[in-house]
């Protein structure tokens, strides 16, 4: 699955975008498998309730489920027009 | 969506032009705010691919609320100057009313759920810009 970060989390966690091999079922468990990886992941997602998810390119819940899915991104709320 | 800057007036006059049957154009034209003097530049990094998606959608959602002729949506990215234009929305329908509302619903659904991030360089270093409650509190009026 590709993992993507944009602006902040991008920042702290030091990467645009990584291929993750993973067996979590829900947005949030990928989340917490994320966390325990290394502390610039567990910085960047110490506060889920600032970040948006989407999931192949359409906004999501953090409980959605990732059946099916080929691309997960991560980002603060959007600042646009 | 592109990175070149673009200009607004010659944009609105081919989408006018373009609008056969319109009785009424209505145009926003988002500008780079330099509010204390301090602003260095702005830069905004977006999503491709979702950026595009997310705009052909919300556009969509505003053909089907109002009658509109014709939309128009340019946004930039990447590094921009005080003055400099950021984005251009435009509709045009009928009449008036249409066309007023369907252009601020696209700009607040543009500012949250589109996906762009704005960065501010200061001499004293660079800023993200946080999203603001009344940002997404005017969304709730559609």
């Amino acid at each position: 699955m590709n993992v993507l970060y944009f602006a902040w989390v991008r920042e702290r966690i030091g990467l645009p975008r990584e291929t993750v091999e993973t067996e979590a079922a829900t947005v949030a468990a990928l989340v917490e498998e994320l966390k325990a990886r290394e502390e610039r992941y567990a910085a960047a997602f110490a506060d889920i309730s600032a970040l948006r998810v989407a999931l192949d390119q359409e906004l999501a819940d953090f409980d959605a489920p990732l059946a099916g899915v080929r691309e997960v991104a991560f980002f603060p709320p959007m600042t646009g027009g | 969506m592109q990175e070149a800057p673009f200009d607004a007036g010659a944009e609105l006059n081919r989408f006018s032009a373009g609008a056969a049957g319109a009785g009424a154009v209505v145009s926003f034209s988002g500008i780079v705010r330099d509010v204390e003097g301090r602003l260095n530049a702005m830069e905004i990094e977006h999503y491709p691919g979702m950026t595009e998606r997310a705009i052909r959608d919300i556009a969509d959602q505003a053909r089907e609320r109002w009658s509109l002729l014709d939309v128009m949506v340019i946004h930039r990215f990447g590094t921009m100057r005080p003055g400099d234009q950021i984005m251009m929305v435009a509709t045009a329908s009928r009449h008036r009313v249409a066309a007023f509302e369907a252009a601020e619903f696209l700009m607040d659904y543009l500012k949250s759920r589109a996906p762009f991030w704005k960065k501010e360089v200061t001499d004293e270093g660079k800023t993200w810009v946080d999203a603001t409650q009344a940002d997404e509190e005017a969304l709730n009026r559609w």
